[in-house]
């Protein structure tokens, strides 16, 4: 089943010190994420507690059940791929198949939806920048929050965008090869970065859908 | 025939393929080669040659010479290709080494118009947008494509894997695209600020630079944008190796202190560098779609901008100076021949600086409209910042004490980085007292503190660890009487040039201004005759170093002497560094003064037999 010429990079003694070398590598390049988003969720902060009404407001108006379909399309997502890392690991070539194909399938839902979503904000003339009225400084502190909705939410759907694509080559991958119990880092390096965009629109989503509904 | 084919392997041919490849123009390597009385023959876009040594008449003795010599990683294809996609650790320094020069002059062009400029309370030499721009560009440039990458991605890349005893980077791939990407994003950014000009000053302040400036911010800061990713890749890069990849018996404790700071480094490089991403990419939003994140009367606060830019800038100045005191922790015990003073509290009072670096960001707003109370804070915990500055210091110097010291070259860039240093460090902590900051915030004394940092800091470490290094880089000697002059002259045009913008700054006279009162004349004619001799300081090396490629001695595998796993394999390196892979028993600076004067002895031994034993 395992028919990759070299699997060890040459800077690497054995298998095990390069999935070392290579799971390490993932979790750092996370906490770069983290710091990421941290600016953007810094900004929210700030101007949440500076315009707490407008916030307000302007969360009632956000398609909560989108986000809330969308936040549990994304979760279950993110039990596909730990069932392929499982299945991975245990050299499960068919389920490991399966259940890739189920996270593409899911993580793309949420992009449709996501899409989905965009437009229906669109109609209702809230984008900052293109259709947005602002007339008083209400309506400017309500853009405010319109602005962080679309450039948090985007920078979230650029990085499952990609996560999508990591998937993809991995399922072709795994199609080729098959991963065994020595050698799945790359599905295990994918399915931490999936986790990790998975953990951002949980704390994505009470910040955006839920302040406007209690 | 001769001559060619024992420089067949040196830095030499890299500077002439590469240069050239970079340049696009084939046809100068061909009048290089000519010039050199090499055969046209070579080829410089075709696989590696099989060396001409096969039509030789003396084709064994020849040969044995290329055996030998095909053993160094400066060997392993001389096509411009075989650099270009390398992914050897040590070529990509060697790209990086060519790429930072390159920008170092740029942005030291743009210094010495300013300069020039101020000699006269008038100015007249260029007109005042134009003088925006110059200090933008030698800010940028000087900020984004020398000071950060210079010593972590040179010498970082460079030494790192020889001194944890590994083959490679853990991501060797990963390693050449941060390159790729550091060099896209710094001609994007060069075009900009030459090409366009951009007048915001390094620091792009919003609302100026998102909603006002006419000018090409967003090229500039898409290239720093992208350059930043250069160095997160590096930085991750840095922080797997240090983890994984450490030889046999290399505990962390036994870890060089060169090590010790570009970890640290590398650690504030992934943590830091991202918020600069994303403020940059707010700047953009603000500029492109007209909200505004940062603007006032869109209801955005300024001050926010300031922060997330402070909270990548200021620990950025810590990946400027840690890999320098790495450095200089290295060369003390090499030259004073001692073990140095307190290895566990230099290397802990590191990681004070780095985690402390973190949260000081604050003192660049005292007079922004930033709370006083968080003013407070930020002065006091900027206050405590000079304590692991302060500890290093202390054990350099405790270092030298009754050490059997040798004033060679690195050793001078060494003692000239704790001096100035330390008055970068301690005129700091005046700007960090909050009445003495609104005195003197945005003046000259604030351009003169950092640039003891920076300047006399950095760039005096930088320059020492090329010399010290350069024999296991280029396996040649540099001449050490033009080493020493090149180090005086710098030094004594740094304090010619920075010392008197304390006194300026004290008087009063702003940053970033283009014209001053007459009565700063005299001093501002101090400082730009300073920064002549500066400048003649810093093409000095350009010119000996080069030099040494061709005609300098060879260099044998310790030249110096010195301990660390990098002076045990041949210089330069073969490809993977080590020919078995070597195991550690002791900890790092294990020197013995009064045994000095024998292991100069067996240094002069080994230099002759050391052409013979590459390996250990």
């Amino acid at each position: 089943m395992t028919s990759a010429p070299r699997l060890v990079g040459e800077q690497f003694d054995d298998l095990e010190q390069q999935q070392e070398a290579c799971s390490l590598g993932m979790w750092v390049f996370l906490c770069t994420e983290i710091l990421l988003f941290g600016g953007l969720f810094l900004s929210y902060a700030v101007y949440r507690h500076a315009y707490p009404q407008a916030f307000h407001d302007a969360s009632h108006d956000a398609e909560y059940w989108i986000g809330t379909s969308n936040t549990a399309v994304l979760l279950i997502s993110s039990l596909w791929m730990a069932l392929s890392v499982h299945c991975a690991r245990t050299g499960r070539r068919k389920l490991l198949l399966l259940f890739l194909a189920l996270t593409l399938i899911f993580g793309l839902a949420f992009l449709g939806l996501k899409g989905l979503e965009y437009y229906l904000d669109y109609k209702k003339n809230e984008v900052p920048g293109i259709n947005l009225p602002v007339t008083d400084a209400f309506s400017r502190q309500k853009e405010m929050f319109w602005t962080l909705y679309f450039f948090m939410t985007g920078l979230h759907a650029f990085h499952l965008t990609i996560g999508c694509g990591l998937v993809a080559l991995i399922l072709i991958l795994a199609w080729r090869t098959g991963y065994n119990a020595k050698h799945y880092a790359p599905v295990e390096v994918t399915g931490l970065y999936w986790h990790f965009i998975d953990i951002v629109w949980v704390f994505l989503y009470p910040l955006i859908y839920l302040p406007g509904r209690h | 025939m001769s001559v060619p084919e024992e420089h067949r392997g040196s830095l030499w041919n890299v500077l002439t393929n590469v240069g050239v490849a970079i340049g696009g123009a084939i046809g100068l390597n061909a009048l290089l080669r000519t010039l050199r009385g090499q055969p046209e023959a070579t080829p410089l876009l075709k696989p590696p040659l099989a060396g001409p040594a096969e039509h030789t008449p003396r084709e064994e003795i020849v040969e044995a010479v290329v055996a030998e010599r095909q053993h160094s990683y400066l060997d392993d294809g001389y096509t411009v290709r075989s650099w270009l996609l390398s992914t050897d650790h040590k070529r990509i320094a060697i790209l990086y080494m060519l790429t930072i020069t390159l920008f170092f002059f740029i942005g030291g062009i743009a210094a010495t118009i300013i300069r020039l400029q101020l000699v006269t309370p008038q100015g007249g030499l260029v007109q005042t947008a134009t003088y925006n721009r110059m200090f933008t560009i030698h800010g940028i440039i000087m900020v984004w494509f020398f000071l950060i990458p210079a010593v972590p991605a040179v010498l970082g890349n460079f030494l790192l894997p020889l001194m944890i005893g590994a083959r490679d980077l853990a991501f060797p791939k990963i390693n050449l695209l941060s390159w790729y990407l550091f060099v896209f994003g710094g001609l994007f950014t060069t075009a900009a600020v030459i090409g366009g000009g951009v007048d915001t000053g390094w620091t792009m302040y919003a609302p100026y630079s998102s909603l006002y400036s006419n000018s090409q911010v967003l090229a500039a800061a898409a290239g720093i944008f992208i350059t930043g990713f250069s160095t997160i890749a590096t930085g991750v890069n840095f922080i797997v190796t240090t983890h994984t990849m450490r030889a046999p018996g290399l505990t962390w404790f036994r870890l060089p202190l060169f090590v010790w700071t570009i970890y640290a480094t590398a650690l504030i490089m992934v943590l830091a560098t991202p918020v600069l991403a994303i403020t940059l990419l707010l700047i953009f939003a603000e500029r492109v779609l007209g909200i505004g994140v940062f603007n006032p009367a869109q209801g955005g606060d300024p001050l926010l901008f300031q922060h997330l830019f402070w909270f990548y800038s200021h620990p950025a100045v810590y990946i400027m100076i840690l890999p320098g005191m790495g450095i200089v922790s290295e060369i003390i015990p090499c030259f004073a021949r001692k073990k140095l003073f307190s290895y566990t509290t230099v290397a802990i009072a590191t990681f004070g600086i780095a985690g402390i670096g973190f949260l000081v960001w604050g003192h660049h707003m005292f007079v922004a409209g930033e709370s006083m109370y968080a003013s407070l804070l930020f002065s006091i915990l900027s206050f405590l910042v000079a304590i692991p500055s302060a500890i290093k210091v202390f054990n350099w110097t405790a270092t030298l004490y009754k050490g059997s010291i040798r004033f060679q070259t690195p050793m001078l860039y060494a003692l000239g980085f704790i001096g100035l240093f330390t008055v970068g460090g301690l005129t700091g902590l005046m700007l960090a007292s909050l009445a003495v900051d609104v005195s003197l915030h945005d003046t000259y004394f604030v351009i003169a503190h950092f640039h003891f940092i920076m300047v006399g800091g950095m760039v005096m470490a930088y320059l020492g660890g090329i010399h010290y290094w350069w024999p296991k880089i280029s396996g040649r000697m540099y001449p050490e009487l033009w080493g020493k002059l090149a180090a005086l002259t710098i030094f004594i045009g740094f304090v010619l040039t920075f010392l008197p913008q304390f006194v300026l700054g004290h008087l009063g006279m702003p940053r970033r201004y283009f014209h001053y009162p007459p009565e700063f004349q005299a001093l501002n004619i101090l400082s730009t005759a300073g920064a002549s001799i500066l400048g003649v300081g810093y093409i000095l090396p350009l010119f000996y170093l080069l030099w040494s490629l061709r005609h300098g001695e060879k260099a044998p595998a310790n030249p110096w002497n010195a301990t660390g796993l990098e002076w045990q394999t041949a210089s330069p390196p073969p490809k993977h560094n080590f020919d078995a892979t070597p195991i550690v028993t002791e900890g790092p600076y294990n020197y013995q003064p009064e045994e000095s004067e024998r292991d100069n002895r067996s240094s002069e031994e080994s230099e002759r037999d050391v052409s013979a034993t590459p390996g250990r």
